[in-house]
């Protein structure tokens, strides 16, 4: 086609602009589409000054662009330079809304109605999404905008945010809070609650609305924007306000629907246009975070679109520019063009037996692992670039009862036997090829189960936790068949006595998995009900009403099984069992289990021996409500205090007595210089119930929600238990936002402090403890930038002795607990004694 | 039924209680003090020293001796709690045995002396020691009693949100002064101006201030607003009830900082005196051997 490009680019971020800048070094015509007036917005819209990171360092840059960890005015300043150097073809303002045709002439109409002709097109838009805009007639010269920079910019003005999420209340508070400037700035809600803010962020604006700063206007909607004036509709009525500018703030819409969209069919579907099926750009699955489905050049479903960068999912930099480049050189029929992670996958191949290419290898691992079948030659590739494969000879140990891990093992070749009974390692089972094991750290965070050694020569192939979890996102069949394995192993596992797989089969065809919100009961105290529940992810509280009040009974952790009671001894439920933390249950048939039980006396045996130790405790407890009821009041309250702050997820727990907390912070003082000088625990904040306080500190939970969205997978389990952050880390703060706990904080490392001795007779230095801002930007080493990492305990993993805070507390009031061992009647005897 | 769960090394599995410094491992360096000074009593009386006790007698020497390095041991715990070293230490147990080990030196110290009193430098060093250990003693007593005062005063806030409400509180009595007239303005100006901690270590340490500016302006505008009705619209009310939530805040931040300085204040006796001691008992032993 004449008057079209070559290649359309739309997106102009790191994937988008080194795809623009190859097309231009290899003289294609092309056009990179930006919908902003800027390059890079993702990246533009960081805050000031912040460091930019530039991992996985091990993977070599393949672009025509430069970049290298640095400042955010950095990075974009090369970019901006070398674009224009390099005759980058850039259109600015131009926000692509369809794409039509078919490849070779494919039409762009960009929201202005301009239409671009282009052969291919290179999706490059990444995940961001565009905000949502303001829904209200927007009046000629009225100012809205979707973003605030600089809350400093503003003076004198009438400022109405709308949306009160936490980015809306940032800004709010961020534009009133200093008086000087004189704005008058007021938040809408459209309800009367906050209910997607963070509740600091909540309490301080309502502090500031209680100081006069900020106006809340609550249950309200804009419905005109004008020039100098909005108006808004009110539970009272329309209300009509000064206001010089709009910051709109509700969230932005996936780019998901234009994607789909692109090039697709659409039908009449109930009343609604629909896709039709099996047109446009099909995704790998329903799930939310799953990806378009690529081929290994990162062409989607419709010929002649590709698909690039955080989008196809790669959220790290160095990836987006590496495949920029990869796919204008396909696109251009190089198709010998290796990806630029080929040397680290011949790396992770290079000590495996046999000499294969690393894409004969990638079909080897694919074609033999029975939950790697239905998986894209491209996310096979991704997929291992996660994942580790090694060989293990025949005896050799893959790993040990007890030790920690969450990731998961394949056989592609060999087996493996399991040692079942944990004193005679000559009892084993074996596993074999195609199959999985370790999947109980997976899902349930814990230690491993059995000791487990290679049978004969192996090929395994070790599935990080998180390439797992995107594993089961993006192909369904694979998530099934873990699901099935897993819970037949954790039933074996659980409850031992000899049982095996084929045992089994009838109680597992009636299984079910239940998701349950925490809270929520799974058994109820007087029902009838006979079925048993294995608590697969997650914890459980045990409660009994006494005297009209529910008593806390004790604390299942995951891995345990509960309601055998109605099982054994008939009757109804004598006890309601709810989630502590939203949980994950099996339900297993009563009649069923019942069968399993007359059939295995000597599991019948060990379940009439658990149930009478739980109704000791029952019948304990029932005992000294009578004479005892404070007694017991109390320790019912104190395990429901602490399981509300989350010590359901926990897996080890920092809790202060404050009856003998003198208040030194030495515990603070001893982290710090346990840990570069940065103290990762808050004494004094928290809840406190009972004298027991909870400080901000790391609780190390089961399911850890720091490490749910860690671009660089920079977080991981310890050998410990201890959920630490490596040094690739990128700063990126997600695991901050995503702790519910605030226990993670961003903060570069100070520099280092003179000896105590010379602190002690010389006065040199800060003295113990996390030195001082001002004292660390005095010493820190000029020009040399040290970049804002994410911080958190560690459990002092590594350092003999233990956490510090404990050691170094003068008057014992600190200690470290397992939910698991505090949260038993043992505490309530000795509190009667 | 927990296969998947062991313990962590490094913590008894079942551990799920704890003691303080006092009775940390079933009083263990009670006991040990306890027998020690009682072996040093029954020695005492056992060992026939002519013409009597006093310290120069080789008995008088073993009890100095086992003294003076007490002393040292004891002093060594500020640098313990400040160096973190890797190791199997507990702050805990060096803070009990301090405390006991501590206390039996009144027993031990008192029979080196032989009773034997006089205005030199030995009875200095020994003064200074039973000061030293007096005013330990007191803070005994305030680790044990106040931490507890200290948690159900605070009701979870920290300190810092304590004097940010109070800067909070401050901010809203400016702006609700504003249409005040001049002499009630004046009074909310004085409580604002008025540095409410800016004060002597007897205020800090009774919790009283007698010329707190915000308790006499709210004591002058109730006065105001006594006899009038209550109309809900009046300023003066505004800035009536803010005083009043202003006070409650102040009371909590005054005792706070009494119970923490009543828990440090007795260690500007005990370390200077500490110090004085060592230096005392140095000129005390070199003075010994000089006139041997």
């Amino acid at each position: 086609m004449s008057d079209g490009f070559r290649i359309a680019i739309i997106g102009s971020g790191p994937a988008g602009l080194s795809a623009a800048a190859r097309a231009a070094e290899l003289g294609l015509s092309h056009v990179l589409l930006e919908k902003t007036d800027h390059l890079s917005d993702t990246i533009y819209k960081y805050q000031k000054g912040k460091h930019v990171m530039a991992t996985p360092s091990q993977l070599v840059l393949r672009s025509d662009m430069d970049f290298e960890a640095g400042k955010r005015e950095k990075v974009l300043g090369t970019w901006d330079e070398q674009a224009a150097g390099r005759k980058v073809n850039v259109k600015l303002n131009a926000e692509v809304k369809a794409i039509t045709g078919a490849a070779g002439a494919f039409v762009l109409t960009t929201t202005r109605g301009e239409t671009i002709n282009a052969e291919t097109v290179i999706l490059a838009i990444g995940t961001q999404g565009n905000p949502n805009l303001v829904r209200c007639p927007v009046g000629e010269g009225a100012v809205v905008q979707y973003q605030l920079d600089d809350p400093g910019e503003y003076i004198d003005e009438h400022i109405v945010v709308i949306g009160a999420g936490d980015a809306g209340i940032e800004n709010a508070l961020g534009l009133a809070a200093d008086p000087e400037q004189r704005n008058t700035v007021s938040i809408v809600n459209r309800s009367a609650e906050f209910s997607t803010a963070k509740d600091a962020n909540i309490k301080a604006l309502l502090a500031a609305e209680a100081a006069g700063r900020v106006t809340i206007l609550r249950e309200t909607t804009s419905s005109a924007i004008d020039k100098g004036w909005i108006t808004f509709d009110t539970r009272d009525g329309e209300l009509k306000a000064r206001c010089d500018r709009v910051i709109a703030r509700m969230g932005s819409a996936p780019p998901r629907g234009f994607v789909e969209g692109c090039c697709a069919s659409f039908e009449e579907k109930d009343g609604k246009k629909a896709i039709a099926a099996g047109t446009g750009v099909q995704f790998s699955s329903a799930d939310r975070v799953s990806y378009p489905k690529l081929s290994p050049t990162f062409e989607s479903t419709v010929p002649g679109i590709f698909v690039i960068g955080a989008l196809a999912g790669y959220p790290l930099i160095k990836h987006c520019m590496n495949q920029g480049y990869d796919v204008v050189e396909f696109i251009n029929g190089n198709t010998a063009l290796k990806p630029a992670d080929e040397p680290i996958l011949e790396a992770k191949f290079a000590g495996l037996p046999g000499r294969k290419s690393v894409n004969e290898w990638l079909e080897f691992l694919r074609s033999n692992v029975g939950i790697l079948n239905g998986v894209s030659p491209l996310q096979m590739r991704e997929f291992m670039l996660d994942s580790e494969v090694r060989f293990s000879r025949a005896g050799e140990m893959i790993f040990e009862r007890l030790e920690t891990g969450s990731s998961l093992f394949a056989i592609a070749s060999g087996s493996v036997l399991v040692q079942v009974d944990k004193d005679d390692p000559s009892i084993t089972v074996p596993i074999e090829t195609g199959s999985i094991f370790g999947e109980v750290g997976l899902i349930s965070g814990r230690r491993r189960g059995a000791t487990i050694r290679a049978g004969e020569d192996a090929i395994l192939v070790e599935i990080s936790r998180s390439a797992a979890l995107k594993l089961q996102s993006q192909v369904p069949a694979a998530k099934a068949a873990i699901t099935r394995i897993s819970t037949e192993r954790q039933l074996l596992q659980m409850l031992g006595s000899g049982l095996k797989s084929e045992d089994l089969q009838d109680v597992l065809d009636g299984a079910e998995i239940l998701t349950v919100k925490a809270g929520q009961p799974i058994i109820t105290e007087g029902e009838e009900g006979n079925d048993i529940y294995v608590i697969r992810s997650g914890s459980m509280v045990v409660e009994k009403t006494v005297g009209g009040k529910p008593v806390f009974l004790s604390y299942l952790p995951a891995g345990s099984y509960v309601g055998e009671m109605t099982l054994i001894a008939g009757g109804r439920r004598t006890a309601t069992v709810r989630a502590a933390i939203k949980s994950e249950v099996i339900r297993l048939q009563g009649a069923a289990f019942a069968k399993l039980l007359d059939a295995n006396p000597r599991l019948k045996q060990n379940t009439q021996q658990l149930m009478a130790s739980r109704q000791d405790v029952n019948a304990f407890i029932e005992a000294k409500k009578d004479s005892f009821s404070g007694v017991v009041d109390m320790y019912s309250n104190v395990a429901n205090f602490l399981v509300d702050q989350g010590i359901g997820e926990a897996t080890d727990v920092l809790l202060i007595d404050e009856n003998l907390c003198v208040g030194c912070d030495n515990c603070e003082k001893a982290c710090a210089d346990s840990h570069d000088g940065l103290s990762r625990l808050d004494r004094e904040a928290g809840r406190t119930y009972a004298h027991l306080h909870v400080p901000t500190s790391c609780r190390h939970c089961e399911h850890p929600h720091c490490m749910a969205d860690c671009p660089p997978n920079a977080i991981h389990r310890g050998p410990d238990g201890e959920v630490f952050i490596d040094e690739t880390c990128i700063g990126c703060g997600n695991c901050q936002r995503n702790c519910p706990y605030g226990v993670i904080r961003m903060d570069s490392v100070p520099p280092k402090k003179p000896s105590l001795l010379s602190w002690l007779f010389l006065g040199l230095g800060p003295g113990p403890g996390e030195p001082s801002k001002k004292w660390s930007y005095a010493h820190s080493e000029p020009g040399v930038e040290k970049p804002k990492k994410a911080i958190k305990c560690d459990m002092c993993a590594g350092i003999e002795g233990g956490p510090a805070c404990v050691r170094a507390c003068p008057t014992g009031a600190a200690i470290r607990v397992a939910p698991e061992d505090f949260l038993t009647v043992a505490r309530l005897e000795r509190e009667e004694s | 039924m927990m296969a998947t769960r062991a313990a962590t090394p490094g913590r008894v599995k079942g551990e799920v209680l704890h003691d303080g410094f006092l009775r940390h491992k079933h009083f263990k360096w009670l006991k040990i003090s306890g027998a020690l000074s009682l072996i040093v009593i029954v020695g005492y009386f056992l060992i026939d020293v002519t013409p009597r006790h006093n310290g120069g007698s080789w008995y008088g020497y073993v009890l100095g001796t086992i003294g003076a390095l007490q002393i040292l041991w004891l002093t060594l715990l500020g640098l313990r709690k400040r160096a973190m070293t890797r190791g199997r230490w507990s702050l805990k147990a060096w803070t009990s045995a301090h405390v006991y080990l501590g206390l039996s030196l009144i027993v031990i110290a008192t029979l080196h002396t032989g009773f034997q009193f006089g205005w030199n430098v030995h009875t200095l060093a020994y003064t200074l020691m039973m000061l030293v250990i007096l005013s330990g003693i007191f803070g005994i007593v305030a680790y044990a009693n106040i931490p507890t005062a200290l948690s159900n005063n605070r009701e979870e806030m920290t300190q810092p949100q304590m004097i940010d409400s109070l800067r909070s509180i401050d901010r809203q009595l400016h702006d609700a002064a504003q249409p005040l007239d001049q002499h009630l303005a004046a009074l909310v100006q004085s409580s604002l101006e008025q540095d409410p901690f800016g004060c002597g270590l007897i205020e800090r340490l009774s919790g009283r201030y007698p010329d707190c500016a915000t308790r006499a302006a709210q004591a002058a505008i109730r006065r105001e607003t006594a006899y009038k009705p209550n109309l809900g619209e009046d300023p003066l009310e505004k800035v009536d009830a803010l005083l009043v939530r202003k006070e409650a805040i102040l009371a909590r931040v005054r005792r706070h900082l009494r119970l923490k300085a009543l828990l440090e204040v007795w260690l500007y006796v005990h370390v200077p005196m500490t110090f004085a001691l060592i230096a005392a008992l140095s000129a005390h032993i070199i003075s010994v051997f000089f006139y041997w």
